[in-house]
């Protein structure tokens, strides 16, 4: 019997022993890197949060397949739903930040919610990567040391670029403005006013319609009388659609840049045959010539996802693709930090040095004063063709 | 120019005031009305969705049974918001009203989604045009007046005329005498939800083919077909579809000569002046409270 015990207490306490020899060092070198990602994943935006989901999963997958990070750690994606409001985000990104301890946290496609999270990551020194939330103030927040980063198009730089494209490709003289009202549109009011300013210009009128207005004929009518030659629209895909059938009715073609709100939906069913006339701003188009990225992420996403065929299921393209290259700086920036402490990842942000990347080859995205690796230079303009988001020029 | 915003402006009117018309019916018959009435419109737009483009059934059978659905939520209005409360002497109708339509609006956005749909209609498809100049309209929208006018018309016929109406007309007089007489008036007051809630399902799915189809469109146009109501003295059916069109044609007139910064402070401001001015609203009478 004691013998027989002591035999028992032997060989476990050789096991807890070898275990212990055997698994401690490997536990501690393959415990994972947790990267949280905040977003809707539910309700109108669902798919915005799925592609941004995708994007950063064929990223991780690729991350993974090479041998992880810092010595063979592997990235874990934990996400969690803000249903586009704010004191929703602000808990999640709490639990994520507090509970999960993830060493990255991603944001999502509403400027209130990110801008909700922002100050709670500059509190807590994490560092926090926009993939998609286009709002200027989200890493313009005025924090230092700042911990926000962005992949993503920027409200003011893209009103800028609608200025420049009306004017290259409409010869556009006399711009007027549909915006829809609320601070999004209100937002771009001020930086496409600021856009014209900055090259002497005036809006030819500057119209606000409510999201539920039936009928935008008098807004766009007065822009009519007041001689627009061009029409600025900002709203999401429904408000859009209104305006466009509202054109329609007037039998009014004049050519129309918008922002990217008709990407958002259903936008050739809602706006009918006329929404092809609109041309809109995006950071990425899968139905492009793809470059070496390109085809090896298409090929990751077909293989991941089997609703994915062809191009046309990446929707929205813009998520997929700048989630991928979000997710790929910041493996870059974790690499040069060589730990998972939030400031030091942060300042590997700044130590990122040139990365062929999806959207362009990025070379020192970002830097002390620079927390936006997008700028005008790397957009593309689109326009539906049928129900798919071709670059303009392609069919 | 003017003469499109007229013509958008009395479509746009005409569905403020068939929702107002609904608030009429109910008010007239019992005191009480459901203040969910956008609820009811965006179910009868999204029953019609569900039917005609989802289901593809055919176009009549599909709006008679999205507007029976409709009269049956009326029906629900009535029993499970209105009249528990209405019997114990309480004025709580009022939020359970306004509850049940935040309901209502959740339980869509869940079945139905978040996602905008489009309801097609193949008099929403070309403007009509006078020689080669667009008039800024489609079909349905000269279309929408008329189907308001000959809507309160018929009200206006059947409150008179059928056996129903003067039912409801006696109930409306004099509830305890009507009851004496034989009428059921719980029965007339829960067949005014039922209309109520069928004239809203109308409008919805009118406008649906203009807008699109969503869990919360009919939140501000209820809201304002309750200022219509009032406006137009909530007790006048003629009153009340007068003053939608009103509504309707100020908003889109101050649109196109003002700017759309303007409108809702006008037209809103044009409400309170009338009412200060009016207090029983347009075309109402004062009542006169027996003791």
């Amino acid at each position: 019997m004691t013998k027989a015990l002591s035999r028992r207490l032997f060989l476990a306490t050789a096991g807890l022993v070898a275990a212990a020899f055997v698994l401690s060092p490997r536990a501690q070198a393959q415990e994972p890197i947790k990267i949280g990602l905040v977003t809707a994943l539910s309700g109108q935006s669902a798919r915005a949060g799925e592609a941004i989901t995708r994007g950063l999963t064929i990223a991780i997958d690729e991350i993974n397949a090479s041998g992880g990070l810092l010595g063979g750690r592997k990235l874990v994606l934990v996400r969690r739903d803000d249903e586009a409001n704010p004191q929703k985000g602000v808990t999640a990104a709490r639990e994520l930040v507090f509970n999960e301890k993830v060493a990255v946290l991603f944001g999502g496609l509403d400027t209130p919610v990110s801008m909700a999270i922002v100050p709670l990551m500059n509190a807590e020194k994490k560092p926090f990567v926009g993939p998609w939330a286009a709002g200027t103030p989200i890493t313009k927040n005025g924090a230092s040391p700042n911990y926000v980063f962005r992949v993503s198009a920027v409200d003011e730089i893209v009103d800028k670029a609608m200025l420049n494209y009306a004017q290259k490709t409409f010869g556009a003289k006399n711009c007027g403005m549909i915006l829809v009202n609320n601070p999004w549109g209100e937002s771009n009011e001020k930086g496409l006013t600021a856009a014209l300013t900055a090259k002497g210009l005036k809006p030819a009128g500057i119209e606000k319609f409510e999201g539920s207005d039936l009928d935008v004929v008098p807004q766009l009518t007065r822009l009519k009388a007041a001689g627009a030659d061009c029409l600025f629209l900002v709203g999401n895909v429904g408000p859009s659609a209104q305006v466009v059938k509202s054109l329609d009715r007037m039998g009014w073609k004049v050519p129309i840049v918008s922002h990217w709100g008709p990407a958002g939906g259903r936008f050739t069913e809602l706006a009918g045959p006329s929404a092809k006339n609109v041309h809109f701003v995006q950071t990425y188009s899968f139905f492009s010539r793809q470059g070496p990225v390109g085809d090896k992420v298409m090929k990751a996403l077909m293989a991941k996802y089997p609703d994915i065929k062809g191009a046309g299921d990446i929707t929205p393209a813009v998520g997929v693709a700048n989630a991928y290259d979000a997710m790929m700086l910041t493996s870059l920036a974790i690499k040069a930090a060589g730990s998972t402490d939030g400031d030091a990842i942060r300042q590997g942000f700044y130590k990122i040095g040139t990365y062929d990347g999806l959207i362009k080859k990025y070379s020192q995205p970002f830097t002390t004063t620079v927390h936006d690796a997008i700028n005008e230079n790397d957009y593309v303009w689109t326009q539906f063709i049928e129900d798919r988001i071709v670059p303009v020029g392609a069919s | 120019m003017l003469a499109s915003a007229l013509l958008a402006g009395l479509a746009l009117g005409s569905m403020y005031g068939l929702l107002a018309l609904g608030y009429h019916v109910t008010y007239a018959v019992s005191g009480t009305v459901n203040f969910a009435q956008g609820s009811a419109m965006m179910l009868g737009a999204v029953f019609a969705y569900a039917l005609i483009v989802a289901l593809k059934w055919p176009l009549v059978p599909a709006v008679a049974c999205a507007l029976a659905l409709c009269a049956l939520y009326g029906l629900v209005v009535e029993a499970a918001a209105v009249r528990p409360f209405v019997r114990r002497g309480s004025n709580a109708w009022l939020i359970a009203t306004v509850a049940l339509g935040i309901v209502v609006d959740n339980a869509a956005l869940f079945t139905f989604g978040k996602e905008p749909r489009s309801l097609p209609s193949p008099l929403a498809l070309t403007p009509i045009t006078v020689g080669e100049t667009s008039l800024g309209i489609y079909p349905l929208q000269a279309l929408i007046p008329l189907a308001g006018l000959a809507l309160a018309a018929l009200l206006d016929f059947a409150g008179r005329k059928t056996r129903w109406g003067i039912a409801m007309l006696a109930v409306v007089q004099n509830r305890e005498a009507a009851s004496l007489m034989g009428i059921h008036t719980g029965r007339v007051i829960a067949a005014a939800y039922a209309l109520s809630a069928v004239l809203a399902g109308i409008a919805g799915m009118l406008i649906a083919p203009l807008l699109n189809v969503n869990a919360d469109m009919g939140t501000l146009f209820g809201l304002k077909a309750f200022a219509v109501a009032i406006l137009g003295g909530i007790a006048s059916a003629w009153g009340v579809m007068a003053a939608g069109v009103l509504f309707g044609v100020a908003e889109s007139l101050i649109t196109a000569t003002l700017g759309s910064g303007y409108t809702q402070i006008l037209t809103f401001a044009l409400v309170i002046g009338v009412l200060a001015w009016k207090p029983q609203g347009l075309f109402g009478r004062a009542a006169v409270k027996k003791v």
